[in-house]
């Protein structure tokens, strides 16, 4: 049984209560930075921790709060991205949803660290109840006393909000996270200047990810060499994943980095093995925007070792053998996905979600769609391979922001592993028009048809 | 129809000009747009879901912004309606986990049940479907949202239901 200190109060019954919460040992990390810690202490604390971001980008949390700007003189903000909308991950709501007061702590105790006084939760606009839950669990906490002024008679003021956002999955990248909880479209900005010294509001900012904010309260508690002590190496700590696809329990679990992806895969205790007992066919292992792994490749690196759920092991061999750990949005596909038609959803996805200031998203995201949509549809022509290459080569480190890169990464790695499957889709394309179904027949049973043709 | 010549009845009550006043409170003084977002909801919410023209206008008027603030900020987010659209929303997700767990199917069906295409209320105005991207509830695939909450682990026989009970008025759509 892997440690928990997320979810390991999850369970309690009325755990979402500030009541039960706090009976639970809720809010000692508050009462411990506050009456018995500067703010650089706690930072110092997270720094040891070796936390990094669990939004995605996995940068160390320490090293982003050190940077914060204190000489302007400028008020300055905590701004939470709890703008979850990464395909294949849905953990964060699962904490906001059954134990929003750990949040909160993590928020109050943060806050105290950066010297924010005013901070925001900034959440996607489709959790609305968990929007409702928040705000209810934000006015019991302020109730008991732990926001508003001279918190614990420490002198420390604390106003904390909820803000809710309309629908667009680029304002989880926090510069279009600020310009939306400013009151505008979410375009991301250029960077440098960074949020840390110019964010919300031109204050200096930091933008941490729900499930970072929320491994603050026990870091405090304990401290940072325990939090470093649980992982492996620079992958410290206990990370959520997002498991779906075709498994048999899906769900949100807490691992402790290191798990190997075999035992995450098969153990009972976490996916418990395939769904249906068919074959494993590809794993994506950190949300849609991260590399898709073939079958040979999700259990051993190319250096033949274990593959482990950490940072390291699932990116080793960079993009050509390996992916990222991204979210923790962990998809597995059985042998009847097909994985044109999956590609083809995420660059929907992507184009979709373009906020279409930068011309190579705004314009080959939805180009990436209609050339994999034709192919899918049994119209593909014999260059569209190479064009589809040519078009995420374009996107990739062309954009403001990251997501071009989201955009481009999925679709590279398809080409890369599942080439054949393309070709197929293109040679063959009586076998694949009008069908409208995310499945097909198992690939490997139709491969010698590729096999018997001259490429 | 165009949207412009649709006439939307605007109603900022005495509780809906208090939440907006408390939303605005959450933002220093001089930063009142930032409410822009958590405003637009609340003032949809209370308009039968969608935004005219002149409720945008309304909504610069109370946020002390220029009006084209609010228009480029409704056409960017999906969650804001234009439109009038079917009291009960039946927005499916088409990512991912729920297009591998038969999404596209249940949207036929859905459609096919109402009799409407993707996107058309019914002409009572009860009911519309739409597919939206990822909703961040992938281990519970199949799913749709409506109103506030999601409706998990579809089948055409839930859907059925859902249905049924929207009829009945034994839907809720928002948490007051």
């Amino acid at each position: 049984m892997g440690r928990k200190i997320l979810l390991d109060k999850i369970n309690v019954p009325g755990i979402k209560t500030y009541e039960v919460y706090r009976r639970e040992g809720g809010y000692a990390s508050v009462e411990k930075a506050l009456k018995k810690m500067t703010p650089d202490e706690v930072v110092e604390e997270v720094k040891t921790s070796g936390l990094r971001g669990r939004g995605g980008a996995g940068f160390p949390a320490g090293m982003k709060w050190s940077f914060i700007d204190k000489k302007s003189g400028n008020p300055r903000h905590l701004v939470c991205n709890a703008d979850e909308s990464e395909p294949g991950t849905f953990k964060d709501r699962y904490l906001m949803e059954y134990i929003p007061h750990l949040l909160i702590e993590g928020m109050i105790t943060s806050s105290y660290a950066l010297g924010a006084n005013l901070s925001y939760i900034y959440i996607r606009g489709e959790y609305m109840w968990v929007y409702k839950i928040l705000e209810r669990a934000i006015a019991e906490a302020k109730a008991a006393g732990w926001l508003g002024k001279n918190i614990l008679g420490s002198g420390y003021d604390l106003e904390l909000f909820v803000q809710i956002g309309g629908g667009a999955y680029i304002c989880g990248e926090e510069t279009a996270l600020i310009e939306s909880l400013e009151g505008n479209r979410g375009n991301p900005r250029l960077k440098p200047p960074f949020p840390a010294v110019k964010g919300l509001w031109q204050n200096p900012t930091v933008v941490n990810n729900v499930e970072t904010i929320s491994a603050v309260p026990w870091i405090i508690n304990n401290s940072g060499a325990d939090y470093a002590g649980i992982g492996i190496g620079r992958s410290t700590g206990t990370k959520l994943i997002s498991a779906s696809g075709n498994i048999k329990n899906q769900g949100v679990y807490e691992i402790e980095l290191g798990l190997s992806v075999y035992e995450f895969m098969n153990s009972d205790e976490y996916c418990g093995g395939m769904q249906t007992d068919r074959p494993l066919k590809a794993l994506v292992p950190g949300g849609s925007s991260v590399p898709i792994l073939p079958a040979n490749l999700i259990y051993k690196t190319a250096a033949g070792e274990d593959r482990l759920m950490t940072y390291e092991s699932l990116s080793d061999g960079g993009f050509a053998t390996g992916s990222m750990l991204g979210s923790g949005g962990f998809i597995v596909y059985d042998d009847r996905a097909c994985i044109v038609r999956n590609t083809w959803n995420f660059s929907r996805f992507y184009h979709h979600e373009s906020c279409g200031q930068c011309t190579p998203c705004r314009e080959g995201t939805g180009w990436l769609e209609k050339v994999l949509w034709r192919i899918e549809n049994g119209q593909g022509r014999e260059e569209d391979i190479e064009l589809l290459w040519s078009i995420q080569s374009k996107i990739e480190g062309n954009t403001i922001c990251p997501l071009g890169d989201a955009a481009s990464w999925p679709v590279a790695a398809a080409i890369r592993h599942f080439r054949d499957e393309f070709e197929y889709h293109i040679r063959f394309p009586e076998k694949v028009k009008n069908r409208d179904h995310f499945v097909h027949e198992p690939f490997e049973k139709v491969k010698h048809l590729i096999a018997k043709q001259e490429v | 129809m165009e949207r412009s010549h649709i006439k939307q009845e605007i109603n900022i009550t005495e509780p809906l000009m208090a939440r907006i006043n408390e939303l605005i409170s959450h933002y220093p003084a001089d930063k009142k747009k930032s409410a822009l977002l958590p405003v637009l909801h609340e003032v949809q919410d209370a308009h039968d879901n969608w935004l005219s023209i002149e409720l945008q206008n309304k909504v610069a008027e109370i946020l002390e912004i220029l009006p084209i603030e609010v228009y480029e900020v409704v056409t960017f987010y999906t969650m804001f309606n234009q439109r009038p659209i079917g009291k009960y929303m039946f927005e499916f997700c088409q990512t991912a986990a729920c297009c591998q767990n038969g999404v596209e199917d249940l949207m036929d069906y859905t459609c096919a049940k109402l009799g409407v295409g993707i996107g058309e209320p019914t002409a009572d105005g009860l009911f519309e479907v739409r597919g939206v991207e990822c909703l961040g509830a992938c281990g519970y695939a199949p799913m749709m949202q409506l109103g506030d909450f999601y409706q998990e682990h579809l089948t055409k026989e839930k859907v059925d239901q859902l249905i049924q009970d929207c009829k009945d008025g034994k839907i809720t759509l928002h948490d007051k």
